[in-house]
């Protein structure tokens, strides 16, 4: 089953189902201090592992960077 | 002697705080903040790049909150809901930290604040128990609505983001700080020294600076002559300064005792 998701703005397609936990892993930011939306809603870093992404959903994965 | 800036409940040393943007590297921003003596660096929030490697430094690892207080801020936000929506970003990146810099511009080339959709946002936040530092006009109406609305500090701007065009209106600024009753500190325009020692002056109760420090010659230095001109400028408040008198000279050494009177 594919997951279609946008993240960021753009489109990314996924070949199997994915919780919020399996697609930080999946993009590389494990361990690394990153904040999530999803559909507008912020995802607890305590529930990356029960939330499962449904096709269509918008993600939007933020850090910090320099700012005044 | 303990002067303290106090915002919400937590004591401050340094009254000078900085941004973390437009830094050469994340080392050079790290020599520099530390080199302005300050506790509270702000930070922007920004979409991580999903091809990036994740192996890369972070600028959290150069400041770590453990030793900083992290001020998350909304720059490049147009609307109190783009605004809201990145502060509860921040909160969640930052384990359920509070203290934010809410900024929603209002123009892309002059970035003055939109105060109604700033004042919108504030509500929304400290209803969600946020503790919002506030950019705002130097419109001490405006200001004290922000404060009526339980932001913790309000933070006028002195001349334009990034113009370093020092303090335009004095005498705005002194209406605000002497009317809030919350810290009121200068946010954007400060060019050099001098003009965070003129806010300090006024009784402004901290300075919060980034392009004044980042793009000097030497920002690690600059960083430090900020350090000593919110510190001269404070003390020079809390010592009270002589009166004016614009016609009315005043030698400082005896007139009497010259040498070659007669008398």
């Amino acid at each position: 089953m594919e997951l279609q998701l946008r993240i960021n703005g753009a489109e990314r397609r996924f070949s199997r189902p994915l919780t919020v936990r399996e697609l930080v892993g999946e993009l590389g930011f494990e361990g690394k201090r990153v904040a999530i939306e999803r559909n507008g809603e912020i995802v607890p870093r305590s529930r990356y592992g029960e939330v499962a992404l449904v096709d269509g959903d918008r993600l939007e994965v933020v850090v910090a960077v320099g700012g005044g | 002697m303990d002067d303290r800036l106090v915002i919400a409940g937590k004591a401050y040393r340094s009254r000078l705080l900085v941004g973390t943007g437009k830094y050469r590297d994340f080392e050079q921003t790290r020599l520099a903040v530390e080199a302005s003596g300050a506790e509270i660096v702000t930070v922007a929030i920004r979409r991580v790049n999903i091809g990036q490697n994740a192996g890369e430094p972070s600028l959290l690892d150069a400041l770590p909150p453990s030793r900083y207080t992290i001020l998350p801020n909304t720059a490049g936000c147009y609307t109190a809901e783009d605004a809201v929506r990145t502060l509860r970003l921040a909160r969640e990146l930052l384990d359920g930290h509070s203290l934010v810099k809410l900024e929603v511009l209002g123009d892309s080339e002059t970035l003055f604040p939109n105060m109604p959709e700033t004042l919108a946002a504030a509500k929304t936040l400290v209803a969600e128990g946020f503790h919002v530092m506030v950019y705002c006009s130097d419109d001490p109406i405006l200001a004290r609505q922000l404060e009526d609305a339980g932001c913790v500090a309000v933070m006028p701007l002195a001349s334009l983001i990034g113009s370093g065009m020092g303090i335009l209106n004095p005498w705005n600024l002194q209406i605000i700080v002497d009317r809030a009753r919350v810290p009121v500190l200068v946010d954007a325009g400060i060019g050099t020294a001098s003009d965070a020692a003129v806010a300090m002056e006024l009784g402004c109760d901290g300075v919060l600076m980034n392009t004044a420090i980042a793009k000097a010659r030497d920002p690690v230095r600059m960083g430090r002559a900020m350090k000593l001109a919110v510190e001269a400028g404070r003390e020079a408040w809390l010592a009270g300064r002589m009166p004016k008198k614009p016609y009315e000279a005043a030698a400082s050494s005896p007139a009497e005792g010259l040498i070659g009177k007669t008398a």
